[in-house]
């Protein structure tokens, strides 16, 4: 399998500004030293709680916001190296799709501009042969061609999406972020979405970050999945494995709070106590230990290691000290 | 829908019509709702969007925009009197005493200029003699009832300063601090996070017993119904299409719509699917409705009669349910 995106060390800090010169005086660590890979036409699914990082992730992946540190490759090309006009010339390869197509898609232009305006940036094919590729697009999200003359307003949620999906297609990119995709759709709607971007991936090979806070959602559209929680990546594994076996006890809180469509299932849930912490002032030692249920003394104090619990060909990272570094394996 | 034996609901609602006034036309949004309820139960409403379901839920408080709302015709009896009709004055009266309700977003529903017990004690003293003091002791207990930690502090607090828990929580003391006979929650944990709403619903819950209120739930998280609600009402453009006891309509769904919802929704820890099964098309514009069964459109078993008549609403064969499907499932 062949890596596509490789993210190292990458981190997105913000000042926190105040007092009386407003000069920054606490860094608000909202991504903190987050490394993987994604592999061509795969998806990896980033799940956590509102405020745990993922969409500064996402948004500093493929640079809507400026990394502080670490970098991020596509297909060796350093991303967080380029100038700002390599930048925009890179940026045909990287797509996002937001939550909110309605607050994405300008209001004043028809749904044939805004898919248009990409190529005609960019420079990309013919004129004729544009309109062949928008008429296909359509046809790919299911869409139909007269919508090319009317406004986002005129469409329903679902059709909007459609839209934004359209929009992340037209340049033909390889990567996608898909920040809470389909979070604002209804039940029906949200399911044929999913079918979409599952159809995608398999024909034209494009690998996704599948930003969602849904974890019913994320374990069936993605290969691996990562868990983040105040800026870290507190466990990463195939998403059959995470959910068959999840071992942070934040992953395990995290799946036994989700309501299950099944009133005979007699929940056995972990209610954990309090709300997330501020990012602003992270508690010491595991961010995660004024929470955790299962906490212990050094988790106070010392950071966890990140250890691979799994295998060298299957593995399974996670941020806990109930999982000590093993002899034999290696440190990640 | 299982009545108690010789207990009184205390809410009953008849044939329930209710028209918005649109620059397209007219929208019946409510087409013939009826339902009872009684104390101690918990009915979910559940329905994708424009189904009706919150504007049911507001006419039960009198909180239809007039215009360019209107409630056509039918009635609903609270405590034995119709309040369809009922003044502003009056509806002042009955809303927080006898039925309140709580919404999405607790932010736009509380007041940002007034502290959190400001608000409560509004409450409690308009709707009842209590003394200043009294009322402020009082608004002190309900944040306790919630689960608010050193409830007495965050009388004093703004609603800003408060986590998004917290503030439905709030929200909740007060609802419950006049002790109505029905509570209305429209979406009460869908703007929280998992481990948030796992909280809010143990609350809720707990509360509803000690208090003995019916409270009709609406969202569109069948998870969060199965958990919660003995009995599910599922809309579709603007009717009751099924009504039936949670336990039988999770496992054993009478109408196609039902079982078309059930199917889409990916599930935790469930084998991943290729692809979701979706219902095809979308909700139909309700100023353009199809003629017949309103799901016709989508519904993979509809025939002629079905394109041509309405169901009305009747006991499914062999089971508790009813069921506005000429050819409900597992009916042959």
């Amino acid at each position: 399998m062949s890596e596509l995106l490789k993210v190292e060390n990458l981190s997105k800090y913000f000042p926190v500004r105040g007092g009386l010169l407003r000069r920054a005086r606490k860094q608000l660590k909202a991504v903190d030293d987050v490394s993987f890979s994604i592999a061509r036409g795969r998806t990896l699914g980033l799940v956590g709680e509102s405020g745990c990082g993922k969409s500064t992730l996402g948004r500093a992946i493929i640079r809507l916001l400026e990394p502080t540190a670490g970098t991020v490759a596509l297909e060796g090309t350093r991303i967080t190296e380029l100038t700002r006009r390599e930048l925009f010339e890179r940026r045909r390869d990287m797509q996002i799709i937001f939550q909110d197509p309605y607050a994405s898609l300008s209001p004043r232009r028809t749904v044939g501009q805004t898919l248009l305006e990409p190529l005609e940036t960019h420079r990309m094919m013919t004129p004729a042969r544009r309109r062949d590729w928008l008429l296909e697009l359509l046809e790919i999200v299911g869409l139909r061609e007269h919508i090319l003359t009317r406004y986002p307003h005129e469409f329903s949620g679902g059709q909007r999406q459609r839209v934004g999906i359209a929009r992340a297609l037209t340049l033909k990119p390889k990567f996608i972020v898909a920040d809470e995709a389909v979070s604002a759709l209804d039940v029906s709607v949200q399911s044929q979405v999913l079918n979409l971007l599952r159809k995608l991936q398999r024909e034209f090979g494009i690998s996704f970050l599948f930003i969602s806070h849904d974890l019913a959602v994320v374990q069936h559209i993605s290969d691996e999945v990562g868990v983040m929680y105040l800026g870290k990546i507190v466990e990463m594994t195939s998403a059959s494995r995470l959910f068959a076996r999840p071992l942070h006890p934040y992953t395990e809180a995290l799946m036994s709070a989700v309501p299950v469509p099944d009133p005979a299932r007699k929940s056995s849930r972990i209610v954990l106590q309090g709300d997330v912490p501020s990012p602003i002032d992270p508690p010491g030692g595991c961010p995660f230990h004024t929470r955790c249920p299962r906490v212990m003394e050094v988790c106070r104090v010392t950071p966890p290691p990140t250890v691979n619990a799994g295998s060298t060909e299957a593995p399974h990272f996670v941020n806990c000290h109930l999982f000590p570094v093993p002899n034999t394996e290696e440190d990640v | 829908m299982t009545a108690p034996v010789g207990k009184k609901p205390v809410l009953t609602v008849k044939e329930l019509v209710i028209e918005f006034q649109t620059e397209r036309g007219v929208v019946r949004a409510v087409d013939g709702v009826s339902f009872e309820l009684y104390a101690g139960q918990t009915l979910g409403i559940v329905g994708e969007s424009g189904c009706g379901k919150t504007v049911t839920c507001l006419a039960l408080l009198g909180l239809v925009p007039t215009p360019p709302g209107r409630i056509v015709s039918g009635s609903i009896e609270l405590n034995g009197r119709n309040i369809v009709g009922l003044g502003d004055r009056e509806m002042r009266n009955i809303r927080g005493r006898d039925i309140s309700m709580i919404f999405q977003e607790p932010m736009t529903a509380l007041n940002p200029v007034f502290t959190v017990g400001n608000q409560l004690c509004e409450v409690i003293r308009r709707h009842t003699d209590a003394t200043r003091r009294q009322a402020h002791a009082q608004a002190v207990e309900m944040l306790a009832v919630v689960g608010i930690p050193a409830p007495a502090k965050r009388m004093g607090d703004y609603p800003h300063q408060l986590s998004g828990g917290m503030r439905q929580r709030v929200m909740i003391a007060m609802a419950l601090s006049c002790n109505p006979s029905v509570l209305v929650a429209d979406e009460p944990t869908t703007a929280l996070d998992v481990t948030t709403q796992a909280q809010v619903i143990e609350q809720m819950v707990l509360l509803q017993e000690q208090f003995d209120m019916a409270v009709i739930l609406i969202t569109h998280d069948l998870g969060v119904v199965a958990e919660t609600c003995e009995d599910v009402m599922v809309m579709y453009c603007g009717q009751v299409i099924e009504q039936a006891p949670a336990s039988g309509l999770f496992t054993r769904p009478s109408h196609p719509y039902t079982a078309g919802l059930l199917a889409s929704i990916p599930r935790i820890r469930r084998e991943r699917l290729q692809e979701l099964p979706v219902i095809r098309g979308m909700v139909p514009d309700l100023l353009s409705l199809p003629m017949g069964c309103r799901f016709s459109t989508r519904c993979e078993y509809a025939d002629q009669r079905c394109q041509a008549q309405i169901p009305s609403l009747r006991t499914a064969t062999g089971t508790d349910a009813a069921v506005a499907c000429f050819k409900p499932l597992g009916e042959a």
